[in-house]
């Protein structure tokens, strides 16, 4: 008899959530060997993931943002202007490459949607970068010292009416609405109606509709090229996204920085702020999943990585509110894909913490030996080729990397075959190389 | 009470060393010995980030308190006599074309400053042009090229090339870095070494200017 999803464990509920992703419900595959290869390869990522089985080979998923479209034959600035030629080349990369699984295209937004909303945060190609540089974030204390207190006491106002008209000048109007709350009976509302109309909100609200326009059309045809690959046997990774709350604090709020300077200035304050924002972070992780029906959540980190603060530091202002969203996506059966940029090498024995088969740790510049044997009974672990060799190395070298990391790393299991980070460029030969080998030589016997 | 102001900064207790700084300012003490102070402070610390019992935050907290001292001590050095200390050389720095991260470079620039190197920093997405203006203008015999994003090798090379196409590769030895530089981009690039932290930045302009 089936089990109410309150009374399973958390092995349970993954394995239902594995079930579901793997049964392909809402896909009309192309062909029985279509659909026999897209169950073999999540059956595969699952039992890396899981450690209770060998998968039959090393899986294969090379991280990228603009590095497939480019592969494909598009330059970043094509990418986020002509969402035809991206979907094209997304398929073009596909169906040249064959990697076990890809990333979606959805994380390359529609550049005229973010021109209509003036968006400030960051830089893209074809706006203010030139055609071939990728989009690049830029830094600065969009959150003030003095707002803490904001965000801490209600973090989505503060996100409404202080962060988005900070970051997104087109929607500066809403930072003149009222409080919500005052939609809370018929008497109160009149503030809010009120203010709607002001001209600037107006034109806030107009420049949304705008923006909401051409998102919702580019992003509907990347999520039908998203359905056709996997009809086709390809598997999308990644369900959904969260962030480590000192994170979402020190990247794009505060600062990295500032954020530095808080650790000493305002420690109490950060800490607050960490706990008001890791029930969201949890809740924001599993909203992916529950929309895409695959288990995936994808974590990327920035500011604990080696060197970047001390153990101290780590123990006490990065690890804990991390572990606490980590934990909150296990209990309910997801799988947090935690991208560990730089070294992780002096914060493995953290990862240890963790219930065994439930993460999968993309590994950047860690030592794969010493990680294998630190936290390979632990985690499932991936990446490390370089992506410096993928971009000015020959195929041989790449062979030679890949081989050892299948010796040591994928040894029983418990491994995934990708660079270390999430690529913006690649150069074919070395591509094929990396997924050709695997294939080959990655096979469990 | 010099000496405790270095004390305070290198133990990175802010408020402790403004207060002294802005007392000792108060009591009519040199500034310029208030300044030499707070670098020897800094200099400390950075010690402390070579030896790893200090990290990054703590390096940007430093600059952070550093910062503070020096807006206290301008309004009375202007009329204070004598300048900068002795500098061992010059060290054209810049994060090259392309790319908008400053974290690295930055604390590149604050660890050959506080070793003793006048450091002329470009800033972010540098064009080329600039890097050959800077050397020309300063003279300088070292060149550090800063790139966090893959594109950067790209501009890396083409920035090298520039410096040669304007007649100055001879002059000066180059040195890159950032998150995915190894030896190998190094080779691609044509720069003469690149650094894995900002440690070994100081080393290379050590042996570069042979000190």
């Amino acid at each position: 008899m089936d089990k109410k999803w309150e009374e399973m464990t958390r092995e349970q509920r993954q394995e239902v959530r594995f079930e579901r992703w793997l049964s392909g419900d809402g896909l009309d595959f192309k062909s029985p060997a279509a659909k026999s290869e897209y169950q073999k390869r999540i059956t595969r990522l699952k039992d890396a993931i899981q450690l209770k089985k060998t998968p039959d080979r090393v899986p294969i998923f090379p991280f990228g943002t603009f590095f497939m479209p480019q592969l494909g034959g598009l330059d970043p600035k094509g990418s986020m202007y002509d969402v035809d030629k991206l979907t094209g080349a997304m398929m073009k990369y596909l169906t040249e490459f064959d990697p076990d699984y890809w990333s979606s295209a959805i994380i390359i937004i529609n550049g005229p949607a973010l021109e209509k909303l003036d968006y400030k945060l960051y830089k893209w190609p074809g706006f203010n970068l030139p055609d071939k540089y990728v989009y690049q974030c830029i830094e600065a204390e969009y959150m003030k010292a003095e707002d803490y207190d904001t965000l801490i006491d209600d973090p989505t106002d503060f996100w409404l009416r202080t962060y988005i008209p900070r970051i997104i000048p087109g929607l500066q109007g809403l930072q003149d609405i009222p409080s919500l709350m005052s939609v809370i009976e018929l008497p109160c509302i009149w503030p809010l109606l009120f203010t709607l109309g002001l001209p600037h909100v107006q034109e806030a609200l107009a420049n949304l509709m705008e923006a909401g326009r051409l998102g919702h059309e580019w992003s509907g045809k990347i999520a039908a090229q998203d359905k056709e690959a996997q009809e086709m046997g390809y598997v999308q990774f990644v369900g959904g996204i969260t962030k480590a709350p000192y994170d979402v604090i020190a990247d794009t709020l505060r600062g990295t920085q500032e954020m530095m300077g808080d650790i000493y200035r305002r420690p109490e304050k950060v800490h607050k702020a960490m706990e008001t924002l890791t029930p969201l972070m949890i809740k924001y992780g599993l909203s992916g999943p529950a929309q895409s029906g695959n288990p995936m959540v994808f974590i990327p980190l920035h500011k604990g990585a080696d060197g970047w603060m001390s153990d101290e530091q780590f123990r006490t202002f990065y690890w804990p509110s991390l572990k606490a969203v980590i934990m909150g996506l296990i209990e309910e059966g997801c799988v947090p894909f935690l991208f560990a940029e730089g070294g992780y090498n002096s914060r493995l024995q953290y990862l240890n913490e963790l219930p065994r088969g439930h993460c999968f740790w993309l590994f950047d510049q860690t030592d794969m030996a010493r990680a294998k044997e630190i936290v390979g009974g632990t985690t499932c672990i991936g990446g490390n080729v370089p992506i410096s060799k993928i971009i000015t190395g020959t195929p041989d070298q790449i062979k030679e990397i890949c081989k050892e990391l299948i010796d040591t790393a994928g040894k029983g299991g418990g491994y995934i075959m990708g660079m270390g980070c999430s690529a913006d460029e690649a150069k074919a030969d070395t591509v094929h190389a990396m997924i050709d080998f695997t294939k080959e030589y990655g096979v469990y016997k | 009470m010099a000496k405790e102001l270095s004390k305070l900064i290198a133990d990175l207790k802010e408020n402790e060393a403004l207060d002294l700084a802005k007392k000792l300012l108060k009591e009519g003490q040199d500034p310029m010995e208030i300044m030499a102070a707070a670098r020897d402070g800094m200099k400390i610390v950075g010690e402390r980030f070579a030896e790893e019992t200090y990290f990054i935050p703590d390096l940007i907290f430093s600059g952070k308190i550093m910062k503070g001292v020096a807006e206290l001590a301008e309004p009375f050095l202007k009329d204070a006599k004598g300048g900068q200390p002795e500098r061992i050389g010059k060290v054209v720095i810049g994060t090259v074309e392309g790319d908008i991260h400053d974290i690295g470079k930055d604390m590149v620039v604050f660890m050959l400053d506080v070793s003793g190197y006048e450091v002329i920093d470009l800033g972010i997405d540098v064009p080329r042009q600039n890097f050959v203006d800077a050397i020309k203008a300063s003279g300088s015999k070292v060149v550090g090229l800063s790139g966090f994003l893959t594109l950067a090798f790209d501009s890396m090379k083409e920035t090298i090339a520039a410096i040669k196409e304007a007649g100055l590769r001879d002059q000066v030895k180059i040195m890159i870095g950032g998150g995915q530089i190894d030896e190998q981009v190094m080779s691609f690039t044509g720069a003469d070494a690149y650094g894995q932290d900002a440690m070994a930045a100081v080393k290379l302009a050590n042996q570069w200017y042979g000190g």
